[in-house]
């Protein structure tokens, strides 16, 4: 079974239609996962801020991992659970939309910067925890979060416009090889 | 006085209209309102996490509270310049949208206790301790705050 069929199939189930149909719950999750992200986004900003220097220089950085990590799993957790649930509800054109993949896309690699940073970076904070502005290598990390999950959060909002969308015909043949958009969507 | 002239003047202006005839204008200003959202969230977050005993309790709050200011002017100003632009382009469903008037309220009253009551809290001296008053003051903060979120997303629903 092809992800295309599997998220058809999907976009049939009952549950899934209820969900996009519902009066309230469709519109309590999408702010349940609008509130969480402020969370979340709020306490990897300061600390992205932290790494590059210029907030909080007199905090130890592993005093604010340790004391906000616990609050950023949590509202990262909802978030997850939150965005899984709006997906559930709209699969099919969520599949195919250009800035649900681009996300994707950028998740994977903000990912990828918190493994490397916490494999790589951080078991030396050591050397430079009480340094108002980290070596290098923290900035970099810093500065890549900051950026992938702005990108990530303009993703994210793009998503509900239907510019790119399969149904929407013509589109250039990069849109919609990107997209997936298959024959009979394309009126041949 | 009624304050629909003022609206229906803001829907009228040249960037309000740029902003409707434009297909991204508004999602992209959006964007950065979220953006804007998230930083101010952080900003705030510290200090009333701090003030209700939580996170960063190893730093003194009017320390914490002083590093963290430029990032919350900061944020609010980016939340203002888009914030602003949106509206002027949807004035009008704003004057009939009650989360729009509950999200004004819940903003200047924060704005207000912000200035002036959390500002002198957060300040006061490690000596004098007050941990009752610190955690009605983060509390107070987090609910208006919270008002001006719950009030924002419901905009978009009316």
């Amino acid at each position: 079974m092809s992800l295309l069929a599997f998220f058809e199939w999907l976009a049939d189930t009952s549950w899934s239609v209820d969900l996009h149909e519902s009066q309230y719950a469709y519109p309590l999750i999408e702010s349940i996962h609008v509130w969480t992200m402020a969370v979340f986004f709020g306490s990897v900003v300061m600390f992205d801020l932290r790494l590059l220097g210029v907030t909080m220089r007199r905090v130890p950085a592993s005093e604010v991992v340790d004391r906000l990590l616990p609050l950023t799993i949590a509202a990262f957790v909802i978030m997850v659970i939150s965005g899984t649930l709006l997906f559930f509800a709209i699969p099919l054109r969520s599949y195919q939309s250009i800035f649900f993949r681009f996300k994707m896309l950028l998740l994977l690699l903000a990912g990828l910067n918190v493994w490397i940073f916490h494999s790589r970076v951080y078991p030396k904070v050591a050397a430079w925890d009480v340094d108002g502005v980290p070596p290098r290598a923290a900035k970099v990390a810093g500065a890549l979060s900051l950026t992938l999950w702005i990108g990530i959060i303009f993703s994210g909002r793009m998503i509900a416009y239907n510019w790119f969308d399969c149904d929407r015909q013509p589109q250039p043949a990069i849109i919609n090889f990107l997209t997936s958009c298959v024959a009979t969507e394309l009126g041949q | 006085m009624s304050l629909l002239p003022f609206f229906q003047w803001c829907y009228q202006t040249a960037i309000g209209e740029a902003i409707r005839e434009s297909l991204w204008l508004f999602p992209l200003i959006e964007a950065f309102h979220l953006v804007g959202l998230g930083l101010t969230a952080g900003a705030v977050l510290i200090v009333d996490l701090r003030l209700l005993g939580v996170g960063l309790t190893r730093q003194p709050v009017a320390q914490l509270s002083a590093a963290v200011e430029p990032w919350l002017l900061g944020s609010l100003t980016l939340m203002f310049a888009s914030g602003i632009p949106l509206f002027l382009s949807e004035s009008m469903k704003c004057y009939y949208s009650f989360a729009f008037w509950v999200k004004m309220t819940s903003l200047f009253l924060v704005i207000l206790f912000t200035f002036t009551v959390r500002r002198r809290v957060t300040r006061t001296g490690p000596t004098s301790d007050q941990p009752l008053l610190r955690r009605i003051t983060a509390l107070i903060s987090l609910c208006l705050w919270f008002g001006v979120a719950w009030g924002g997303r419901w905009i978009g629903f009316s």
